[in-house]
């Protein structure tokens, strides 16, 4: 009989389960990958064998042109790794195709939950809460100073926005996989059925979604049309378009952004952006410290993110807690 | 106080210049007095509320959250009031925001006792927006990229009338400015400042660089090495002003009874003593003139070892008269005639540098930094006195400044806009043979002379060459050395290494260079001059 959770070991490029030679989210090639999503610093190209949700495959076969060695997992599935490690995907509410990955060994449960949020989005399905001993979880946004408002708050700023300057257009900077989308899918709920302009970057990501079930409405690329179209009209481009050349082309932009870091001032005005929008894929400080107390694990590893405060969090509410140093892992633009 | 709220969020999210003064003027001309003038004072010189202070926000937030918590927050943040704004448990109630008025007069009423349950309750009062505007217009700091000058054109604008009007009744008037309110937006008569020791903007120069002048236009004099003043008697009273518009005459007692005649005088004031151009030149050092600064109260003791006096530049007014439309000429040779009235005690004039040509001055400049003397200034024969900063007026020409290589040990997180950068370094030199074992023993600080894209590469550096953390700061590798430009170097007991540096900044950063070949404390003392 060999230590308790001694088959688990979080080293600097990844989790690695031991007796299956498998590693979670690895920072490089390895021979058999379980990825919780597609995002850049968690699903990588290159491994043996990349073990996800039949969406994050999709989402690694356009991003990364990886689908050698691909081994489907529905949500809820449960496949047999060697060594006597199962892995179950549970939906992680973050993005298209995100999971949780519950591995069990000897009577013993691990959760890792990659990235994770507990708002709905009408993008994926909803994070669920799922008993285990060890809960390895991120903490993108881990201070207690990150609430997330309402979405239905911010996508009412910008629609007053958009109304107060028909003859300008709001250019929303919104990460490619998953905010885009989502901002997307929330103006369409919020009741905005005009056409959405794309940034050239985003419309393979956005077809993905539609072929995934997810409705996007009328989505047109703002190269097919003049400024002139544009006028009154929302775009959407990648935050790294924001400030770029390309938005020359377009009506007098009001520079938004749709990201969590819009909380801080500072943040929005190093962006140059004149319309904060607080929208996050990720859990925020009360999001965070509820899915822990609600898990309520014997133990909680920390990933990525703030994990100085939510390892204080966890010291001041006696649950045992500890900080991985993982490398690789860099704050989205979420 | 929600519209003053939204004026500043409006404006922190602003980029162009034109929109803010059309946010501010729109403000100023629908609001109401005197929460306008509260407004503008907060959005120009600040407001000030001896109770308010950071570490009050600090002391009431650690009551309301963990000590850990707030620090790693207000780290992240780069703000204190933001990061109290973001961090205050909304209240139960619905918001009863208060006006910009009712909340100067609570403001002011509250002492350092009662500022820990009085600014709680008006808090609880206000949404996030409102806790920023009022927890920044409370402790004074707006910092939001509007400068004083920026939000007096703005009042310019909005009522038509013309900025240099506005400048010069400034600082004869107290906030609400009721008066100024009255006058551009009510068309009464503009305030009255003949018989108020009031101060009037500076004229500044520009760097030289790589202008060459003719002489025949331009008159050269030395750029003394102390902090330049403007002297104003008025109404049987003296004020000595800084360079900013500070009132520091009472660090400076001897000199409020030495002008017998109402004037304006600029100068630079210095300490007696035969540094800066030997006996002749009659100035001890920066270094000395610093012991005097920024003190309230001056012991005799500090009167006798370090007199101060005034080298004169300029006058502006004399006796009711304004000089300012004046050419240079004209007001250098009434500065002239003025010295015999005002005691050899406390006055002299700064005497004009007379070279052959301009390669001359540029020897003469050369032996400045011998002299102690911090450089020349060029002045146009004709120019009038003008506030501010013109192309083509005054030229400041400093000598070159002093270069050496140290080592980055710590860096430490940027504000405002640089929060999430670590941005200011602290470097410094080996105590020793670097190969024999010295240490790195810190000398200066940095937080410029490199480009938005250096400071990118820089942040990656320390990142990725962390070997300790303490709070916002992070202790590197000592792998990286920066060729450290300043402008002299003196001795300072506020240092392990003994020496302090003034206007360090970073001139480039040898990525090449490794940092064993960096300069050793020997060579950085045998630079001071002091
Ligand atoms: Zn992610
Ligand atoms: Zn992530």
């Amino acid at each position: 009989m060999s230590a308790p959770f001694s088959w688990i070991r979080p080293e600097p490029h990844g989790i690695h389960i031991v007796p299956a030679d498998c590693w979670v989210d690895p920072a490089r090639a390895v021979d058999k990958a379980l990825v919780t999503h597609g995002h850049a610093d968690h699903a990588r190209g290159g491994h043996g064998q990349t073990v996800a949700t039949p969406e994050t495959l999709a989402i690694m076969k356009l991003r990364y042109a990886t689908s050698d060695g691909a081994t489907p997992v529905h949500y809820g599935e449960t496949i047999r790794l060697p060594g006597g490690v199962d892995a179950t995907y549970i939906p992680a509410g973050h993005v298209l195709g995100s999971a949780q990955i519950l591995l069990e060994h000897a009577g013993e449960r691990v959760i890792v939950t990659g990235d994770y949020k507990r708002r709905a989005d009408p993008t994926c399905p909803p994070f669920q809460v799922t008993p285990c001993d060890i809960f390895i979880t991120e903490a993108t946004f881990g201070l207690p100073l990150f609430t997330h408002p309402p979405i239905e708050d911010e996508m009412a700023k910008l629609l007053d926005r958009l109304a107060a300057h028909p003859d300008r257009c709001v250019l929303v900077g919104a990460y490619a996989l998953g905010k885009a989308q989502r901002v997307i899918a929330e103006l369409r709920r919020a009741g905005h059925h005009e056409p959405i302009y794309l940034h050239g970057a985003m419309e393979k990501m956005c077809r993905l979604y539609e072929d995934h079930g997810v409705d996007l409405g009328e989505l047109r690329l703002v190269s097919d049309y003049s400024k002139e179209d544009m006028r009154g009209a929302i775009v959407v481009c990648p935050p790294s378009a924001l400030n770029d050349r390309w938005s020359r082309r377009l009506p007098d932009p009001v520079t938004a952004m749709a990201s969590g870091w819009m909380r801080v001032r500072q943040r929005a005005r190093q962006r140059n952006v004149e319309l904060p929008l607080v929208i996050s894929d990720h859990a925020d400080w009360g999001e965070l410290t509820r899915t822990i107390r609600e898990v309520d694990a014997q133990e909680n590893w920390i990933t990525h993110g703030r994990e100085d405060a939510l390892l204080r969090w966890c010291q001041l509410h006696q649950r045992r807690a500890r900080a991985l140093a993982l490398v690789g892992y860099d704050d989205e633009d979420d | 106080m929600e519209e003053f709220a939204a004026l500043i969020d409006a404006l922190v999210y602003t980029r162009s210049r034109n929109e803010k003064l059309r946010l501010i003027a729109e403000y100023l001309r629908a609001t109401p007095d005197p929460d306008r003038g509260w407004a503008l004072a907060a959005l120009s010189d600040g407001l000030d509320f001896p109770a308010v202070k950071s570490s009050a926000i600090r002391n009431l937030m650690k009551d309301r959250i963990d000590p850990v918590l707030w620090t790693l927050s207000r780290d992240f943040v780069g703000d204190t009031a933001e990061t109290a704004s973001l961090l205050w448990p909304a209240p139960d109630d619905p918001p009863s925001p208060p006006t910009v008025g009712e909340t100067v007069d609570l403001l002011s009423a509250m002492t350092r006792k009662s500022v820990q349950t009085e600014l709680p309750r008006l808090l609880d009062r206000l949404d996030a927006s409102g806790r920023y505007a009022l927890l920044k217009l409370a402790t004074g700091a707006m910092r939001i990229g509007i400068s004083s000058r920026l939000a007096k054109t703005a009042f310019a604008q909005a009522f038509g009338v013309s900025v240099e009007e506005v400048e010069e009744y400034w600082h004869g008037l107290q906030p609400p400015y009721a008066e100024l309110f009255a006058w551009a937006a009510g068309g009464e008569a503009p305030p009255d400042i003949e018989n108020l020791p009031t101060f009037r903007p500076f004229m500044l120069a520009h760097p030289l660089e790589d202008t060459v002048v003719d002489l025949a236009d331009y008159a050269a004099e030395w750029k003394w090495d102390g902090i330049r003043v403007q002297l104003v008697r008025a109404g049987d009273e003296t004020r000595i002003y800084s360079r900013s518009g500070d009132d520091i005459s009472a660090t400076f007692p001897e000199l409020l009874d030495v002008l017998p005649f109402p004037a304006v005088l600029d100068g630079e004031l210095l300490v007696r003593g035969s540094v800066q151009g030997g006996e002749e030149g009659g100035a001890a050092s920066f270094n000395a003139l610093q012991q005097r600064l920024g003190r309230k109260t001056v012991s005799k003791k500090m009167l006798a070892e370090y007199p101060a006096f005034v080298r004169l530049y300029d006058v502006l007014l004399t006796e009711g008269e304004d000089l300012r439309e004046l050419p240079w000429t004209g007001r250098r040779a009434r500065l002239e005639a003025l010295m015999k009235r005002l005691p050899q005690s406390h006055f002299d004039i700064s005497q004009l540098v007379q070279p052959r040509d301009f390669d001359h001055l540029a020897e003469i400049r050369g032996g400045s930094r011998d002299e102690a003397i911090e450089g020349l200034m060029l002045k146009r024969r004709d120019s009038p006195y003008i506030a501010g900063r013109r192309v083509g007026y005054w030229y400041k020409w400093k000598r070159d400044p002093l270069l050496v290589d140290c080592v980055l040990m710590y860096a430490q997180r940027g504000s405002g806009k640089r929060s999430s950068f670590y941005s200011d370094y602290t470097f410094g030199c080996w105590d020793g043979d670097p190969d024999a074992g010295a240490d790195l023993l810190p000398v200066g600080k940095a937080y410029s002379g490199f480009t938005d894209e250096e400071l990118k590469k820089l942040d990656r550096h320390v990142r990725q060459n962390t070997v300790n953390r303490f709070g916002p700061v992070r202790e590197t590798d000592k792998s990286l050395v920066f060729e450290v430009a300043f402008d002299s170097v003196h001795e300072s007991k506020r240092h392990k290494s003994g020496l302090a540096m003034r206007f360090p900044r970073i001139h480039r950063i040898r990525w090449d260079k490794p940092p064993h070949e960096a300069d050793r404390i020997d060579a950085l003392r045998a630079l001071i001059r002091d």
